[in-house]
């Protein structure tokens, strides 16, 4: 053996069980490249972990489905949806918040607490996301209670595609794709209505008047639906995912995984032999090799192999081997939450320890509680006026026929109030200066006031001309002054005014 | 590579491809065959493209695909559409005068627009791209103007060009006095315009000499009192404002040689509404007279 194998030796991981026999040399050769799909039956459970997977599916379904018909009241110049990405508007409304594309990196801060929040449900039990809140697992799930109602239970569906297919069973497989087709459709459908006002492109949809562009979306997430949970499935978790690479990699020995506990479990045995065994005073486990923690897994894995990268961690084995182990007088929890660390433990004759409360799982907590904080406070502390100035390009200045000098600037004015707001522009930093709005006439008392209308932007060209006696040096840094006109909110942006020839 | 051997990997447990290089093996994860059949269909598709679409350079041109696609058409196709959505504010410019595009905000802002672009096309090669001008070419940003600077003067001078040969166009030149005043009454009469716009005159000039020539030879155009007249397009001379240079060696090649700077006629080369706009557009430079 090379030093490098040794090394690799040292470092892996060691298996739950040791790793299935290899092969006999005969069959390496008949290792394909490419490997057929084997599918899967998964059957029904009952149980604890089952009952929160239904309760998820509920309620994240039911916010998908059902919040772009919720209301919320913003006044006559903002749409009243709650959940509204508005494109045509370039807005973002949740509830309370509004959003300008410019005010997009609360996307980035999201991002983030998604990916930490990601790493810490990591930390505490493994892939919670996989198992229960991952979208592809939830419609899949769903797929799957329709593939039953309609097709039949694990043994039941089993046993009609292998007999001769009669009638009833095209009849069957027609209702099971009919369902998932509108499920499908419902789901794309729900989609597009997070971009325009719901309750009207329900109408426009119905009466065939809706954008294009709609049905173009409806029909793409239509597809991806109907193949991605009713038929990719488990492949999309084994080949197509990053995160179980990734979080294979994240992972430590402390995290809750769901874990067949072979200390208690082996050896495996029928509960008959079983029997026999313990009266002659011999060690048996309390597997009873049933297979239903295999049966009911949706991808299709032996959890008894140990931690795998099939494994979404969705607890159903765990229901399927309770249920068993209740009928037959034995202790629960043979498969459950756990660690391959508290199995040695165990096994050595030391109590398991949970180490949910670890720096790890600290950092990650800090980080979530950091990043949200911040978010909320720069939420809260906003302005709801901003201004930004351009200076000319060409020329940078211009000496008028009195020799004084003028400088030209584009400024756009911001008001993200719902209602129209007058602002007064001022400029400081130079002796004596004059302020000209292009094409504002002045108003009657003298000032020039700029109104830009409610959640809108405006753009004005302002000259400042330098009056002062003395040339101002080749860069003066000037405030340009955004003053609301009646709530006197300020708003302020730094620039230049650039003067004499000698540059 | 060495000889195909497949093996069982001691440490994964799983078989090896059989390749193996200077003791790397390769090991068999067998891709799911979806995916193969995806690749193919991906293969199959790219023909498709070949079929459909313009492809396959020939000698002089190309594979034209049977979709009959061509760039060309889609950007002319992109045009129209452009042209169509603008054609009514465009009928607008048409018909509206410069004074009523700078009452109408929406018009307003239309035209300049349309002006900040047509300018950067025909204006800003002699003006520059802000319309800050160079030697010989007027500053259009400032407040003085040799034609008028209100934005009906604008839109004419736009429109008929100056010393262009068109009839309503701007006419008048500053005649070349080489021959006509001797070197030295060129020189008093330079210092005596340096000292109108308080510029430094040379040591021993002879100012009131400089003024009498000046009365004499210049003021018929460019006034008595210096101030230029637009009628004819001659400068103010008491102002800080200099096309040709401000130092006395400028003042005086241009009394010796005469000036006559040429504003292309824009009328029947851009059409009325892009000529509106431009007027618009460099009225709103800030210079544009009330």
């Amino acid at each position: 053996m090379t030093q490098l194998e040794e090394l690799v030796r040292q470092s892996e991981v060691k298996p739950a069980t040791p790793p299935s026999p290899p092969p006999p040399d005969d069959d390496i050769d008949d290792i394909p490249l490419y490997a057929a799909r084997r599918k899967i039956y998964p059957q029904s459970v009952h149980g604890t972990f089952r009952r929160i997977k239904w309760a998820v599916l509920l309620i994240t379904l039911g916010i998908y489905y059902f919040l772009p018909f919720v209301r919320w009241d913003r006044g006559p110049n903002a749409p009243s949806q709650a959940v509204l990405i508005d494109f045509p508007n370039r807005r973002f409304y949740f509830f309370f918040i509004e959003l300008w594309p410019q005010e997009i990196y609360y996307l980035t801060g999201l991002l983030v607490l998604a990916a930490i929040g990601l790493f810490l449900m990591n930390a505490l039990a493994g892939r919670v996301w996989c198992g229960y809140l991952c979208p592809q697992t939830v419609w899949t799930d769903l797929y799957m209670a329709i593939e039953r109602f309609t097709e039949g239970d694990r043994r039941e569906h089993m046993k009609r595609e292998a007999a001769k297919w009669t009638l009833e069973t095209y009849a069957r497989k027609g209702a099971k794709h009919f369902l998932w087709l509108m499920v499908a459709w419902w789901t794309g459908g729900a989609w597009v209505l997070y971009f325009a006002d719901a309750p009207t492109l329900v109408k426009e949809l119905a009466t065939g008047e809706a954008p294009f562009v709609a049905y173009a979306w409806i029909g793409i997430l239509t597809v991806t639906t109907y193949a991605l949970a009713g038929h990719l499935r488990e492949q999309v978790c084994l080949y197509m995912c990053p995160w179980p690479r990734i979080q294979a990699a994240l992972t430590d020995e402390y995290a809750l995984n769901v874990t067949y506990r072979y200390d208690r479990g082996e050896p495996r045995m029928s509960a008959k032999k079983a029997e026999q065994l313990k009266a002659q005073g011999q060690h048996v486990g309390d597997c009873v090799d049933c297979l239903q923690c295999v049966h009911v897994c949706p991808t299709g894995i032996d959890i008894r192999q140990g931690s795998q990268l099939g494994c979404i961690q969705c607890g159903l084995c765990i229901d399927a081997c309770n249920n068993i182990m209740a009928k037959l007088g034995r202790p629960r929890d043979l498969i459950a939450y756990d660690t391959d660390l508290n199995i040695k433990a165990r096994q050595e004759g030391r109590q398991p320890s949970y180490n949910l409360i670890r720096p790890r799982t600290l950092l990650y907590a800090a980080i979530i509680a950091i990043a949200g904080g911040v978010m909320l406070y720069t939420l809260a502390t906003r302005d709801s006026e901003g201004i930004s100035v351009i200076h000319d390009r060409n020329p940078m200045f211009v000496r008028l026929s009195d020799g004084s000098l003028r400088n030209g600037y584009t400024i756009r004015i911001v008001n993200k109030q719902l209602k129209s707001r007058d602002f007064i522009v001022a400029v400081d930093g130079l002796p004596s200066s004059l302020v000209d709005f292009v094409g504002l006439p002045p108003r009657a008392d003298g000032r020039q006031l700029v109104s830009v209308g409610p959640d809108q932007t405006k753009e004005v060209r302002v000259l400042v001309t330098d009056y002062s006696d003395v040339p101002p040096a080749a860069s003066t840094t000037v405030l340009f002054s955004l003053i609301d006109a009646d709530s006197g909110a300020v708003a302020q942006v730094r620039d230049h005014f650039f003067g004499s020839e000698r540059r | 590579m060495a000889e195909e051997h497949k093996q069982i990997d001691p440490i994964t447990g799983t078989a090896t491809t059989g390749h193996e290089w200077d003791g790397l093996r390769e090991l068999n994860t067998p891709l799911p065959r979806w995916w193969l059949w995806l690749f193919y269909l991906t293969i199959v598709w790219a023909i498709g493209y070949w079929i459909v679409y313009p492809a396959w350079p020939l000698i002089h041109n190309s594979t034209q695909g049977l979709f009959g696609y061509h760039s060309r058409d889609a950007v002319v196709e992109d045009l129209d559409a452009l042209h169509a959505q603008r054609g009514p504010m465009m009928a607008k410019l048409g018909s509206a005068t410069t004074a009523e595009i700078l009452a109408d905000p929406q018009l307003l802002d239309f035209a300049r627009a349309q002006g900040r672009v047509a300018f950067a096309d025909n204006c800003a090669p002699c003006h520059g791209a802000g319309g800050g001008g160079t030697k010989g070419y007027p500053n259009l940003n400032d407040d003085d103007w040799l034609w008028g600077g209100k934005i009906a003067d604008i839109e004419q001078t736009i429109r008929f060009g100056a010393r262009a040969g068109n009839d309503q166009g701007r006419q008048g030149n500053m005649p070349p006095f080489t021959g006509v005043l001797k070197p030295a009454e060129i020189s008093n009469v330079a210092d005596y315009v340096r000292s109108l716009s308080g510029l430094s005159t040379e040591a021993g000039a002879d100012l009131a000499a400089g003024k009498k020539v000046f009365a004499d030879n210049c003021a018929v155009c460019h006034g008595d009192n210096a101030k230029g007249n637009r009628e004819l397009g001659s400068a103010n001379l008491t102002d800080r404002i200099w096309l040709y240079g401000s130092d006395k060696e400028a003042i005086v090649d241009g009394i010796e040689k005469g000036h006559g700077g040429v504003m292309p006629t824009w009328d029947g080369r851009l059409s009325e509404p892009v000529i509106k706009s431009l007027a618009v557009y460099v009225y709103s430079f800030g210079g544009g007279e009330k």
